[in-house]
Order: C-alpha cells, then sequence, then structure tokens
C-alpha cells in the first residue's frame, strides 16, 4: 500500500508531558512525524495538535486509534480528504546584494509577503500560505541566497459548510 | 479536616477497598508507611520491588480486583519498571506509588531522584505526577478507575515528598469525571447481526479466545456461544481457563507451542470468532499465512488490537462479556437446529487429528518434565491456582495442566518475564488464602526472584513450587539444538545452589525427586505441607517442547515429537 501525507488535528488536555506522551508514541511504534504545531486553543485547559504523517491506510488507521487511547487525548481528526484550509508560516532571511534588492521586493510583492527585518545584507521575509505556495517561493530564492529559514508546521481547520 | 497528603492517600485507599498492599519503604515515603501502619491495610513486605509489582499483578489476576504497590523514588521506581511492563502487556490492573524527591528539587538530579513518569510513559496506561496535596485525592480515584475500566493496565502515580506530608482541608472528592476516557462497552448491533450471520453459515468455525475474556469475566458467555453453535474452543496462552479444558470442544492453547489439532483449525476454518485477543505474532506466525481461508469476527474492547496485525472481517468493539451475551441472544432467535449435523464433518476432522497427533513424550527412566505437570494436574484435580515462570516450564504448564475456570493460570504472557511466577504466586495466594497455588519454575527463572522465598515465609504463605531443573535455560537451548547445531552458548546452568537446602535456609520445606518413581510421592508430600515447598525435580536436560512452529513460520507447519 502506499504512503501518503495525513494531517490530523488531535485535541489534548493542555498538560505538561502530553506532549511527550505523543511524540512516544509514534518514536516506539515507528511512526513518522513531519511536522507538528502545537498551542492552547481558547479554552486554556485544551491545546490542539496539528500533525503531518506519512503512512499507508491501515497505519493511519491504527495511529489515530492510538492516539484515541492515550488518556490526555480528548478528540482525533484526519482532515485529508476532507474539505480544510491550511497554512504554514515561513522566516526567510535572504541575502540582499544592492543588485538583488529590486527582485526580492518583487517576489514579496507577488507572493503577498512582508519584509520584517532588513539589516546590511538581508531582508527577513515573513511568508504564509499552505505549501504549494511555500515551495514555489522558496524555489525562488534559493538562487538568491537563503541564509536562514524558521518554518512552522502546518496548521489547519475544517472549512465550515457555506 | 486538616489532613496531610499520606493521610488522604490512606482515605480514599481505603475508599477504593484496598486491603492489601505489596511494597517497599525509603526515605521519601516515609510519611506514607508511618500513616500505613495506623490502618488496616495489609503491608506486605517484598524483598525486592520487582516482586512487589509482580506480586500485584499476581493479587489482581487471582482476586479480579486492583493490585496496589507502593515504593520508594530511584532505585526503588527504576525497580518496579519490568514488573510494570508485564502487567502492561497482560493488561492488568494495578496501581503503583512511587515516591519523588519534594517539588521543588524535581529536576536537580537530587539525591534518588529519577524521572519515573518519564520512564514509565510507553509501559503504563497512564501514569501522574502529583504536583499538588490538592489534586491527590482525584489523581488516586482516576487512576483506579483507569486501571480497572476499558482494557486494563497498570497505572503510576509519583508522590514527592512534600506532597504527602503537607496538610490542607480535605473535602473528599465527589463525582471524577475523565472528559477524554470512555470506553465502548457496548458493541455495535449492526455488527453482531453480521456475525451471527456469519456463524450461522460457517461449515468449520473456531472461536478463538483470549485473555479479554478473563479480564471481562466473560467465561460462562463464551462456554454458552461454544456449546450453543458447536463450535471447538482454543486459546492464546492468556486465554487459558475461559473454557473448560475438559469438554470435548476444547481444541488446547494456538500458535507456536500450540496443539497440533488447533493450529491445524486455524489452517482449515472458514469462520474465526475472535475474542478479547490481539493476534500476537506467538498465535499467528507468519501473518500472511494465517488463516488462509478464514472470515474473522474479532471482539476486543481496545480499538487499536482490531486490524492491528491480522485483516479483520467484522470487527466489533466492545467488553467481552456483554458482547457475547448479545450475540447469545441473537442467536437464542434463530434456528439452530441443523447446526449439529452441519458440524460433525468438520468435529470428526478434529477428533481425527487428535487421536493422530495427540500431544506427546517418551517416557524414560529419567523423569520427564511433561510428566510431572501431568502428576500436579491429576493430583490437584486442575483445582490449583498455577502460576508459571518463562521458558519450557510455562509451556509445559499451558500444555499438560488443563485449566477449567478462569483466573486459575497465571503467567507472564506478553513480556515473558522470568522470575514472575515466585512473586505472583505470592499475591495470588493473598488474594485466595484457601486456594493451593503452585509456580511450575525453571532452575533459571526461578533465581531471578529467588529473594520473595523470604517474603513467603514471613507471610506464612503456604506456596508451593514445582523447578522442573534441566540445567539449562531450556528455551533458549532448545532453539539453539534445533536453529544453531547445538550449539550452546550461554545456556548452560550447571552452577545452581541446592534447591532443597536452599528452601530450608529460607525456613521453607525442600523436597527433590530424581527419578520418576518419586515424582508423585514427592508431590504429595509437598502439595500437603502446610509450608512453604521447593519442589526440586531433576528432569530430563534436553528435552523439547513440541509441537513447535519455528518463529516466522506458518502456524500449521509444525515440528513435533
Ligand atoms: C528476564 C528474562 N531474561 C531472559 C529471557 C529469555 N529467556 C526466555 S526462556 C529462557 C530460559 C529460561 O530458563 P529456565 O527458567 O530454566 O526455564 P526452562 O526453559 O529451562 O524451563 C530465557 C533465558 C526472558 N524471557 N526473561
Ligand atoms: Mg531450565
Amino acid at each position: 500500500m502506499t504512503e501518503q501525507k495525513h494531517i490530523l488535528s488531535i485535541l489534548v488536555d493542555n498538560q505538561p508531558g502530553v506532549l511527550s506522551r505523543i511524540a512516544g508514541l509514534f518514536s516506539g511504534r515507528g511512526y513518522n512525524i513531519e511536522s507538528l504545531s502545537v498551542a492552547e486553543t481558547t479554552e486554556p485547559l485544551v491545546s490542539r495538535i496539528t500533525m503531518v504523517t506519512m503512512a499507508d491506510t491501515p497505519v493511519v488507521e491504527q495511529i489515530m486509534k492510538q492516539l484515541h487511547k492515550l488518556i490526555n487525548v480528548i478528540k482525533v481528526h484526519e482532515l485529508t480528504g476532507t474539505s480544510y484550509v491550511q497554512r504554514e508560516m515561513a522566516l526567510v532571511k535572504v541575502q540582499a546584494k544592492p543588485e538583488h534588492r529590486a527582485e526580492i521586493l518583487r517576489i514579496v510583492d507577488i507572493f503577498r509577503c512582508k519584509v520584517v527585518d532588513v539589516g546590511q545584507g538581508h531582508y527577513t521575509l515573513e511568508v504564509t500560505g499552505d505549501e504549494g505556495k511555500m515551495d514555489a517561493i522558496l524555489n525562488l530564492l534559493k538562487p538568491i541566497g537563503i541564509k536562514e529559514i524558521a518554518k512552522t508546521g502546518i496548521i489547519a481547520l475544517f472549512r465550515e459548510p457555506k | 479536616m486538616k489532613l496531610t497528603g499520606a493521610q488522604i492517600l490512606m482515605e480514599v485507599l481505603k475508599e477504593e477497598g484496598v486491603d492489601t498492599i505489596f511494597g517497599f519503604p525509603g526515605g521519601v515515603i516515609i510519611d506514607i508507611y508511618d500513616e500505613l501502619a495506623k490502618t488496616d491495610i495489609k503491608h506486605i513486605l517484598v524483598r525486592h520491588e520487582q516482586g512487589a509489582v509482580h506480586a500485584a499483578d499476581g493479587y489482581a489476576r487471582a482476586s479480579g480486583g486492583v493490585g496496589v504497590c507502593l515504593v520508594t523514588s530511584g532505585p526503588g521506581a527504576t525497580n518496579t519498571v519490568t514488573g510494570i511492563a508485564s502487567a502492561y502487556m497482560d493488561s492488568i490492573p494495578i496501581v503503583i506509588f512511587t515516591g519523588q524527591v519534594p517539588t521543588q528539587l524535581i529536576g536537580n538530579d537530587a539525591f534518588q531522584e529519577v524521572d519515573i513518569v518519564g520512564i514509565t510513559r510507553p509501559c503504563t496506561k497512564h501514569n501522574y505526577l502529583v504536583k499538588r496535596t490538592e489534586d491527590l485525592a482525584r489523581i488516586v480515584k482516576e487512576a483506579f478507575i483507569i486501571a480497572a475500566s476499558g482494557r486494563p493496565g497498570p497505572v503510576l502515580i509519583d508522590l514527592p515528598k512534600d506532597v504527602s506530608n503537607t496538610k490542607i482541608t480535605y473535602k473528599p472528592p465527589q463525582k471524577i469525571e475523565l472528559k477524554s476516557y470512555n470506553p465502548t462497552y457496548n458493541p455495535n448491533m449492526k455488527q453482531l447481526h453480521r456475525a451471527v450471520k456469519l456463524i450461522k453459515n460457517a461449515k468449520k468455525p473456531l472461536i478463538f479466545a483470549g485473555g479479554g475474556v478473563v479480564l471481562s469475566k466473560g467465561s460462562k458467555e463464551l462456554t454458552e456461544l461454544a456449546h450453543k453453535t458447536r463450535t471447538p474452543v482454543t486459546c492464546s496462552l492468556m486465554g487459558l481457563g475461559v473454557f473448560p479444558g475438559t469438554d470435548p470442544l476444547w481444541l488446547g492453547m494456538i500458535g507456536m507451542h500450540g496443539t497440533y489439532r488447533a493450529n491445524m483449525c486455524s489452517g482449515e476454518c472458514d469462520l474465526i470468532v475472535a475474542v478479547g485477543v490481539r493476534f500476537d505474532d506467538r498465535v499467528t506466525g507468519k501473518t500472511d499465512t494465517f488463516a488462509p481461508n478464514a472470515k474473522i469476527v474479532h471482539i476486543d474492547i481496545d480499538p487499536t488490537s482490531i486490524r492491528k496485525n491480522i485483516p479483520v472481517a467484522v470487527p466489533i468493539v466492545g467488553d467481552c462479556k456483554i458482547t457475547l451475551g448479545l450475540l447469545n441472544r441473537l442467536l437464542d432467535k434463530e434456528d439452530l437446529g441443523d447446526l449439529k449435523t452441519k458440524r460433525k464433518k468438520w468435529l470428526d476432522q478434529i477428533d481425527e487429528w487428535k487421536s493422530t497427533k495427540p500431544l506427546a513424550y517418551k517416557q524414560k527412566d529419567i523423569i520427564k518434565p511433561q510428566y510431572v505437570v501431568e502428576k500436579l494436574y491429576e493430583l490437584t484435580k486442575g483445582e490449583a491456582i498455577i502460576t508459571t515462570e518463562v521458558g519450557q516450564n510455562q509451556m509445559w504448564a499451558a500444555q499438560y495442566y488443563h485449566f477449567n475456570k478462569p483466573n486459575h493460570f497465571i503467567t507472564s504472557g506478553g513480556l515473558g518475564c522470568m522470575g514472575f511466577g515466585l512473586p505472583a504466586a505470592i499475591g495470588a495466594q493473598l488474594a485466595c488464602p484457601d486456594k493451593l497455588v503452585v509456580d511450575i519454575a525453571g532452575d533459571g527463572s526461578i533465581q531471578m526472584n529467588i529473594q520473595e522465598m523470604a517474603t513467603a515465609e514471613q507471610y506464612n504463605l503456604p506456596v508451593k513450587i514445582v523447578i522442573l531443573n534441566n540445567r539449562y535455560l531450556g528455551m533458549v537451548r532448545q532453539w539453539q539444538e534445533l536453529f544453531y547445531d547445538k550449539r550452546y552458548s550461554g545456556t548452560g546452568m550447571e552452577h545452581a545452589p541446592d534447591f532443597v537446602k536452599l528452601a530450608e535456609a529460607y525456613g521453607a520445606v525442600g523436597l527433590r525427586a530424581t527419578k520418576p518413581e518419586e515424582v508423585e510421592p514427592v508431590l504429595i508430600k509437598g502439595l500437603s505441607s502446610p509450608k512453604t515447598v521447593i519442589m526440586d525435580f531433576v528432569v530430563e536436560r534436553e528435552e523439547c517442547v513440541y509441537p513447535m512452529v519455528p518463529a516466522g513460520a506458518p502456524i500449521t507447519e509444525m515440528l513435533l515429537a
């Protein structure tokens, strides 16, 4: 069976050790974590973990059941295969030689990013979007020279019916 | 009312009906021991913390309740890990209290500090570090609920010293609510109807039952299902006893050392009703050749057990007892009149397997280990609670002692943990003071927790230890004989203590048999003694357990005696 990317949205008790239980479950059972993001929800006692994993169908079914079995996990949903919105954010520090500055700003404009820091020889850009957009902009910036990059994992929510 | 954490703990333990605690004290839990001595709770002082957990495990299994342990921080806590892992793999409800350094020292590498919550996260059903005395009562109550409900398992509570000696105004917690924990007890009826149809139409059905049936106390319902539908029954190691070992529909155990007929049935059957099992690799052998012709109905309370290793046609998440009960009621509404004739060919075939390839061994003038277990079975009329160590002794116990009731076979199944049997027997004897409790042991395993002889003596527990003494780590030696050209690397155990003298040194009785004709007299004498007894049976050194399915082979391909 073929492995596919699955986005899981997991509501958990906002308590110390919960993330370690989840990470331990994945490492102990040999599941993989592509990305992970965690933050409190509007309810301070509950956090949302958005996780991306590569797995075939039986394995993702097993992952969801195993997650659900953890006492501190309240809900597990798979978003893949449903209608959802997803975003990722990156801070990208690019080399900004005088001859490249105009081009960088043009890319910023096209992709609706922001310049959040300007230094002697670099710009730091804030990029938000789905994976496709991320890949596209990074491909354009690479030849110009990416010095450093910090990326969040994917965060995602179901779309509400129109 | 102002109470310390330690006093609150005693209040909650009393409320939970705890009457026995297996433990070993140390610096950070002196406050708790101080309060414990003021209660009616019986404290059993073990000689090693691993023994405390195995004893609590044996106690839980023999009583059908929850076992409780109490140990100190650091080494006391780490010594429990093997016991916890064994209980976790066999889904046994235990609550383990570990002491911890005071909260303000946690993280500073204080004396006897270990992160036991971190260490045991993957081998507990859940665990807690109590940070405030105010949370203690609620957490303990939650722990007992979690340990015993759904698919049971061990729960650990780490208690920092300041949490146990801080005084607070105590209000007993009201209702305990676990919003994210809600096991499914009642099965989906649509799936049950599908199961009924499959059972009715099957020509060659098989019931395969495991530890889940023991845990849910569903033995009666299982037996009813088998009789009603005239379906033969096999069990995993953990399930032995849920179906009478003397019933004509009984096939014996399935798997690596299963009977010929049980394993052949799995290969030939067209339907498996699997109840409270998890299709461990010791059962299935090579998974893609397991039960090639069968549709599988799988009943289990833990959804992760279903479709983990084996594809399933009808998954049913629910409590085994409740689900089997409902299944029986649905079957009552069906006309099952022709099942008797319909199943005849299948049952005849099974009888033929049984008579042509029974469990067998060759008698000689040296004691055969199987003979010892057979005699033990005869003399105890199958009524004893049997615990085991691990290895050949465990398999011979499973094969030659025919269990008629659940909760009578207590073995470390999933972890296969040597050193389990003696402390587990101690726990079982405390749970069932009027029962005969026998540890069927190997000469290797018994030495792993032999120190618990002192515990048995201290509390006058008349447990009986039957050592099948082959002076080898026999099961490993068997693999070396069969698959490594008899290269017995690291498996010779010629240097063992004189077990008779050892028993006497502990104040117990020691007996020995070296010839077949001595087996029965030694058993009779040992079993009738009111004391703790070690019976040392010097057996054939290179006996092998048969049938045997080589690891990774289909289970229908067996090496036979
Ligand atoms: C703690 C532990 N260590 C190692 C093993 C591996 N092992 C499985 S069976 C066995 C031999 C046990 O020897 P003995 O108790 O004499 O039993 P026999 O097989 O000879 O009956 C060993 C070493 C184990 N199961 N548990
Ligand atoms: Mg041995």
